[in-house]
């Protein structure tokens, strides 16, 4: 479920996606605002680190179901974040840049510590190089800008 | 016998022959004798009968026929049958013959006890020999009349005669012109309509011949006779046109085609006509002609010439909306209502936004009766109208203008009330009980939180409607529940316990949220009395938040519990007294005894109990309030307060309209217990208490002195440094500064100066700044415009502009340790300034608030960073000079152990980055790098905000961001 205007020219693929309904705000419970209790990092805490935008449509990823919450896999012990996301129609060309804006909004919103796997994107280098280009730098930015509705 | 033959000869010569019409009353009589039989009456006829002369035959059966009228229930079922059989035959007679025949026909369709099949036969001869509009007018009656016995006792032979039935009678009544019959017809036609006939395909047929009358055009003769009205004629003709949806497709064209008549009666019943008829329809069967109805009536009601066809008109579209609103619609159907609310909003809607023009009120009018008709169409009406209704209303200048619009806007309060009022008879009281069972089993069981609100809430609703039955099926249920002990507590498991008080929970906010009518309370209430009491005998046990909850539903009822002479009563005689009572026994209780102490005299149940005689008081019936004002105060004045350290009464204070009695002794009794008591809730509340009456006693010297005298009597306790009541003192200070601060006292200045004297105080110095919060801030029991006290507006405005320079002032001369002090009086006042005050005021208290970023208190941290936040959506220019040292202190504050605080910070820190660009780019790197370490934040919500702020700062400047 992601627009794929780019990859069939005249006719837009999934031009009207199905849209998912969000998965409601997380309710906030009594040991969170515990300050002695240590709240570990969970699947939940980075499925809504992950809302991102789609570029091509104005809404995140969860709500056009490109991301699900299942998917993520974070062990707070180890340091290890797993994310795998289904672009639902296959070979989208948006992939990449979906899995590139994921990688990096983890680098910007996780501590040091974590280690981020991504089977597309695991060279290191390679994302590196990717957000030196400046152009597609500012595609990845726009995923990641806030929306202010 | 022989005789007998003899006198029924020699009469039936009399009548035929003689002509003498009164012997057929002698032969009725000898028939009831038993002289004769019919039989042998007719057999006497026999000459008669047979008769050349058909007038002599008309004569002979006009005997039988007479006799048989005085005498047919005597008739056995044999002699009915040979009697049918021989009128049937006689059909075919002569034509004079006739009606005698159909006369004794119409007196045999009169025995009950006709041999089956007769009634079938004896119409069918009659509909294939007699054409019924060729007879005479008492003839056609006869006809009719027949009809009409026979319906009354065979009417399952009569059905399964079909819709020949139906054709026969067709053929009878066409052309019927008399009024009289014309009543009888009518009543056939309602009976086969109501009664449940075949139609079949004379359906068309028979709503031709009715309603060929339509509309009704009849003036009774003068002296008429028979004294048949016009309106019994309209009433009976519109029986049957609208009894039955089937004769919708025709009866619907017919009306619009009548509306556009000249002749106003002819308007005026088919108006009437459709509101009956739409009573029986469904949405299917106007669909096809709403435009055309609607087109009509906006017709009359736009064009309107008399006052009867307007009402009628708008009747009419009340009871059409109605009709459609009342269909269900199955999934592929048009939603009619919404097609034709649609009509009538486009036409009506854009004139309401015309309120020179006349047709405002027609239009208002039409879209109200619309409105009025369901709760559907009420919400559709409203939704689109209100809106510009208001607009409208904040637009026009003109007084006229916005004076009609304020009565239109009223009338559509009411037809929505009206049709909301009308929706409650939808359920059937088996149904309602049902529901109630489920409500309870549901409350009883349910865990979920959210579903047991919402099954509290709905029995709320559903007691509104029908408080009887939630008297008596609900609350004895809860009643039983609440009493009940936990089972087997001593080994019982902690999960059943808690679930046990989490039942009892659902219970007390379920016996609140049903007492709404006054009968209910009445029933409700006592019951939440007897856990209160029983909680402070020990008869059932209950835990001090079983027993504050259930001070919370008292208070609940007492808010909103219908305002009535009988729900005040019942709170200030029965309920308020009974509180006090417990109140007052617990705390005697408590001071001597040892044995498991009361729950009632915990301070968290005290403090719940107060509201719920507030509350009460406060309610509309000052007379009641009075009453318990001047109770509470006698048994405060003359019970020994000393000896009663635990109550507190702090409820008398609240009474605008009601006069205190005593008041100066009440008020000397407060200072004194204020400034002595040790018992901190009873001093606080003494403290209130004085508070709440200083706002209130009228202005003038006996205020004045009364205020002097306190303020000389704490000034000298707070600066004696070996007084023990240094905290007493300081409590009532603050509390009548904020009396006088409220009504603008002249005299607030003296205290406030006394409270800015005490930040330099070394051991007050904490309390009078944590004080300026008490004085800022909304009280929540007294002080406030619930208990009705002097409250003016922008108080905190007015406080804050006269005492910000004395703040300053302050602040720069206080040596070093003490200036936390002011630091956090300025940020407590700043805090509760409203945002846009705030907005304004701070850039000249900046120094100041940067400063208190840096001070040590963790709580002036907090209430700096909530004054600053809002400023930080639209920096102004010196804020933004200061960006390097705003920049530090918030970074500083990441790293403070207060979270609450940590996350204040962050989200200033996210809100910078909407700076102009230029001027924070140059923090990027360094903000970034601070954010990396709140990311792995032990608290989940300070990582949140430490997400947001961070991918906030990473956009700064960089492609595609910002």
């Amino acid at each position: 479920v992601d627009g794929d205007g780019g990859c069939v020219g005249t006719r837009l693929e999934n031009a009207n996606p199905v849209i998912f309904q969000r998965s409601g705000d997380r309710v906030q419970t009594a040991s969170e605002e515990d300050e002695d209790v240590h709240d570990p990092i969970d699947d939940r805490e980075i499925f809504d680190i992950l809302s991102i935008n789609d570029p091509e449509h104005p809404l995140s990823l969860e709500e056009l179901n490109v991301v699900e919450q299942f998917r993520v896999k974070v062990n707070d012990a180890e340091s290890t974040v797993g994310i795998e996301f289904t672009p639902t129609i296959p070979h989208c060309s948006m992939a990449t840049l979906i899995g590139l804006s994921i990688k990096v909004k983890l680098l910007r919103s996780l501590p040091d510590r974590f280690k981020v796997l991504n089977k597309q994107l695991a060279d290191k280098e390679r994302v590196a190089a990717a957000l030196e280009n400046a152009s597609l730098l500012e595609v990845v930015n726009q995923c990641l800008s806030t929306r202010t509705i | 016998m022989a005789a007998d033959s003899t006198l029924a000869l020699s009469l039936v010569e009399e009548f035929v022959s003689g002509l003498q019409d009164s012997k057929a009353k002698d032969a009725a009589k000898g028939v009831k004798d038993g002289k004769f039989t019919v039989l042998q009456l007719v057999e006497a006829l026999g000459s008669s009968l047979t008769s050349s002369q058909p007038h002599t035959r008309a004569r002979g059966v006009l005997l039988l026929s007479e006799v048989l009228q005085e005498c047919y229930r005597e008739l056995t079922e044999r002699e009915v049958e040979v009697l049918i059989a021989f009128y049937e035959n006689r059909l075919k007679d002569h034509y004079v013959v006739t009606p005698p025949v159909l006369k004794g026909l119409k007196e045999l369709t009169k025995c009950t006890n006709l041999p089956p099949g007769s009634a079938v036969s004896m119409l069918r001869s009659v509909f294939q020999d007699i054409h019924v509009q060729s007879l005479m007018l008492s003839e056609r009656a006869c006809v009719y009349s027949m009809l009409i016995n026979i319906m009354e006792t065979r009417e399952a032979e009569l059905k399964g005669l079909g819709a020949d039935f139906v054709f026969g009678f067709v053929q009878s009544m066409d052309g019927e012109r008399d009024p009289r019959n014309l009543l009888l017809a009518f009543q056939i036609a309602k009976n086969l309509i109501h009664r449940g006939y075949e139609l079949g395909k004379f359906t068309e047929e028979l709503f031709e011949v009715t309603s060929c009358y339509f509309p009704i055009d009849f003036s009774p003769p003068p002296n008429d006779p028979h004294g048949i009205t016009r309106e019994e004629l309209v009433q009976a003709l519109r029986a049957v046109l609208t009894g039955t949806p089937n004769f919708a497709e025709f009866l619907l064209p017919l009306l619009i085609e009548k509306l556009d008549s000249d002749v106003q009666s002819a308007k005026l019943d088919s108006l009437q006509t459709l509101a009956a008829c739409v009573s029986q329809y469904e949405h299917k069967h106007v669909a096809e002609f709403l435009q055309g109805l609607w087109t009509a009536v906006r017709r009359e009601v736009f064009q309107t010439s008399s006052e009867r066809i307007e009402s009628a008109g708008l009747a009419a579209l009340t009871a059409l909306t109605s009709c459609l609103s009342r269909s269900v619609l199955s999934s592929d159907s048009e939603d009619s209502l919404s097609t034709f609310l649609d009509f009538i909003l486009t036409d009506c809607k854009h004139h309401l936004c015309e309120p020179d023009l006349k047709l405002v009120w027609p239009s208002a009018k039409l879209l109200q009766a619309a409105c009025s008709a369901s709760t559907s169409a009420s919400h559709i009406i409203t939704a689109a109208v209100m809106p510009s209704l208001l607009e409208q209303y904040n637009n026009r200048a003109q007084c006229s203008h916005r004076r009609t619009l304020l009565e239109v806007v009223q009338r559509f309060i009411h037809s929505v009330k009206n049709c909301q009022s009308s929706d409650n008879g939808l359920l059937l009281e088996s149904d309602i009980e049902l529901a109630l069972d489920h409500l309870t089993r549901l409350l009883l069981i349910e865990e979920d939180d959210t579903v047991s609100l919402a099954v509290v809430e709905c029995a709320g609703a559903l007691a509104q409607l029908h408080p009887a039955l939630v008297i008596s099926k609900l609350i004895p249920r809860l009643k039983n529940e609440l009493y009940t002990e936990p089972m087997n507590q001593d080994q019982g498991e902690a999960s059943e316990l808690h679930s046990h008080h989490s039942v009892r929970q659902r219970c007390l906010s379920a016996l609140a949220a049903v007492s709404i009518k006054p009968s209910v309370v009445q029933e409700s209430t006592p019951v939440l009395l007897e856990v209160l009491r029983s909680a402070h005998t020990g008869d059932v046990s209950f835990s001090v938040d079983e027993v504050v909850l259930t001070c919370r539903s008292l208070q609940r009822i007492a808010e909103q519990v219908q305002d009535t002479e009988e729900a005040g009563r019942c709170f200030h005689n029965i309920i308020i007294p009974h509180l006090l009572s417990l109140a007052l026994q617990a705390a005697l209780q408590g001071e001597g005894s040892s044995g498991t102490p009361s729950p009632l005299i915990e301070e968290a149940v005290l403090s719940a109990m107060v509201p719920v005689i507030s509350t009460s008081c406060s309610r509309l019936q000052p007379t009641l309030a009075g009453q318990t004002a001047s109770r509470a105060v006698s048994l405060f004045l003359d019970g020994d307060v000393s000896f009663l350290p635990d109550n507190s009464f702090p409820s008398h204070m609240q009474l605008l309209k009601v006069e205190v009695p005593q008041i100066d002794k009440l008020l000397s009794a407060l200072e004194e217990m204020s400034c002595t008591c040790s018992h901190p809730l009873s001093y606080t509340s003494a403290a209130k208490c004085f508070a709440g009456l200083v706002n209130k006693k009228p202005q003038g010297d006996s205020l004045d002195s009364l205020i002097q005298r306190t303020m000389k009597r704490v000034c000298s306790e707070l600066d004696s440094p070996s007084s023990s009541v240094h905290t007493q003192a300081f409590t009532l200070m603050i509390w009548v500064s904020k009396a006088l601060l409220l009504r603008y006292h002249p005299l607030f200045t003296t205290l406030t100066d006394k409270l800015f004297s005490l930040l330099d105080d070394a051991g007050l110095g904490p309390m009078a700044a944590d004080g300026f919060s008490l004085l800022m801030s909304d009280s929540t029991d007294v002080l406030n415009r619930a208990s009705h006290a002097d409250v003016r507006i922008m108080y905190r405005q007015r406080f804050f502009s006269e005492n910000k320079a004395k703040l300053v002032q302050g602040f720069n001369a206080a040596p070093q340790e003490k200036k936390p002090n002011y630091l956090k009086a300025l940020s407590n006042i700043v805090n509760k300034l409203p945002k846009q005050v705030q907005v304004t005021e701070l850039p000249a208290l900046l120094s100041l608030l940067l400063e208190a970023l840096s001070c040590p208190d963790q709580d002036i941290h907090l209430t700096t960073l909530s004054c600053l936040e809002p400023v930080l959506v639209n920096p102004p220019q010196v804020l933004i000079q200061q960006l390097e040292a705003l920049v530090n202190r918030l970074l500083a504050l990441l790293c403070s152990p207060a979270m609450s605080v940590r996350i204040a910070s962050l989200s200033c820190i996210s809100a910078l980055s909407y700076f102009p660009v230029h001027e924070v780019l140059p923090f990027r790197a360094r903000v970034l790098r601070a954010l990396a370490k709140p990311l792995d934040d032990k608290k989940r919500l300070v990582r949140r905000e430490a997400v947001q702020a961070r991918a906030q700062w990473f956009l700064l400047g960089s492609p595609g961001g910002r």
